[in-house]
């Protein structure tokens, strides 16, 4: 059998004119699909993703909500932080300034102590002097009298004599000057 | 042809011997039936075309049946597929809002055009469905309905003529001719482009590809067995040629549906 054959015994159809039957099965075919798909299938599938997007966005505001309280914390650590060095801060002003006036203090003691020294020997050496000028004075006119006694006693005429007098005299002026040191000197002991 | 059917040619034919090409023709594209039932022949494409119901509905169904938040791989692919047609065709034409309620609709659309498209190249079924006008027809008719129906819902008779008709005072004097031609290109071109556009595309790529399967057959018979193998080059091309078809055709199928809807929507200019 060919194809001419075959064409002769089943009527050649128009292929563009629709039987009636295919038509029918077929819209019946697609209103199952369809229904299948608007009643069960999408409504199924549309929840799922709704949850999936709920889902999504609640982690990413969880995560949002946790980028925040991190946020929160590291700027309570940076307040703290600002806290503690502000507050190290200030010690160490207290610090300075408590030790700047105890160094002040304590110059300004020094400074008494060293005033009342310089005071306490001034009036030492005051006395010193005035008891030196108290011996002096009874030295001086015990030993004017002692010299003009000897220069009345020996000759004047000769210069020589004078001059040997005088030397004398100077002698025995030096050596109880010495003497009077030492007797000063053992007495300041 | 055998009775059954169950080949689309002879295969007792070969080239040198004396025997014709059995070209495919419109003969290729009616069955006998396998079975009759109260005078209804219940032949392949219809049995395809119920096969494919279930087809989609199984998959559909084990994808979608026990949806979980965590999807697995049945799911993915099932979410793909339907975010595919909800969000690059129904809210690309319509947007979010007005397109939301036509979501089911297409999306049973493009899955059930795509089944019946892609028995062409399934083995042993190797038929598209849609190449029987019956099947796109019966679709388009549901979208021209729907079409008409909205237009006169969202405009009003008047309204909606005006729709129809492409009534727009500024254009003057061509606005006659103009109102004519859009009248006869909406109500009765439209539908019937619909229909057959996507019909034909399935009837000429069954017709290719049997060209193709039928000389690999027929060819071989002596020399002729180098062609043979070209030719059977070319059944492996076009069937992955048919592949590519089969889904942009129920895209496009879907995609005007939408478009029509849209202009339905639309407010008159």
């Amino acid at each position: 059998m060919n194809a001419l054959t075959f064409l002769a015994a089943d009527e050649p159809e128009n292929p563009l004119i629709p039987p009636i039957p295919e038509l029918v099965i077929g819209l019946i075919a697609f209103a199952i699909v369809f229904a299948f798909f608007a009643k069960k299938l999408l409504p199924n599938i549309n929840r799922v993703l709704d949850e999936r997007r709920a889902a999504i966005e609640g982690g990413m505001e969880e995560a949002e909500a946790r980028k925040a309280e991190a946020q929160q914390v590291l700027e309570d650590y940076r307040a703290q932080l600002a806290d503690a060095r502000h507050e190290a801060a200030r010690l160490r002003q207290e610090a300075q300034e408590q030790g700047a006036a105890l160094i002040a203090e304590m110059r300004a003691e020094g400074q008494r102590q060293r005033e009342e020294i310089i005071a306490a020997g001034h009036a030492q050496i005051e006395a010193d002097r005035k008891q030196a000028a108290q011996t002096l004075r009874q030295d001086v006119g015990k030993l004017a009298t002692d010299l003009a006694g000897k220069i009345v006693g020996e000759s004047l005429e000769d210069v020589a004599r004078q001059g040997r007098i005088i030397d004398r005299f100077l002698d025995e002026l030096e050596a109880k000057a010495e003497a009077a040191a030492e007797t000063k000197a053992e007495a300041g002991r | 042809m055998s009775p059954d059917q169950t080949l689309a040619f002879e295969t007792d034919c070969h080239i040198f011997d004396g025997c014709g090409f059995p070209a495919p023709g419109l003969h290729s594209f009616t069955f006998e039936p396998i079975a009759t039932i109260g005078g209804f022949e219940f032949t392949k494409p219809v049995l395809l075309a119920l096969l494919g119901t279930v087809v989609v509905m199984v998959f559909f169904w084990a994808a979608f049946g026990k949806a979980k938040v965590v999807p697995g791989k049945l799911q993915l692919i099932g979410e793909a597929g339907y975010d595919f047609v909800r969000r690059g065709v129904v809210y690309e034409a319509l947007g979010k809002k007005e397109g939301d309620k036509y979501v089911p609709l297409m999306v049973s659309l493009f899955f059930f055009v795509w089944i019946m498209n892609l028995w062409s190249v399934i083995p042993v079924a190797q038929f598209p469905v849609t190449s029987i006008i019956a099947f796109p027809a019966g679709l388009a008719a549901v979208v021209y309905v729907l079409w008409v129906s909205l237009t006169f819902k969202k405009h009003g008779f008047v309204g909606g003529w005006k729709n129809i008709t492409g009534y727009d005072k500024s254009l003057g004097a061509v606005l006659p001719l103009v109102m004519v031609l859009e009248t006869f290109s909406n109500l009765l071109i439209r539908p019937f482009t619909h229909a057959v556009r996507l019909f034909a595309n399935m009837f000429a790529g069954h017709i290719l590809l049997l060209i193709f399967t039928i000389a690999s057959w027929y060819l071989l018979n002596g020399v002729g067995i180098a062609y043979a193998s070209v030719s059977f080059v070319m059944v492996i091309l076009l069937t992955a040629f048919e592949l590519f078809i089969q889904a942009l055709q129920a895209y496009v199928f879907v995609l005007l549906a939408c478009t029509y809807i849209q202009g339905a929507l639309a407010e008159h200019h």
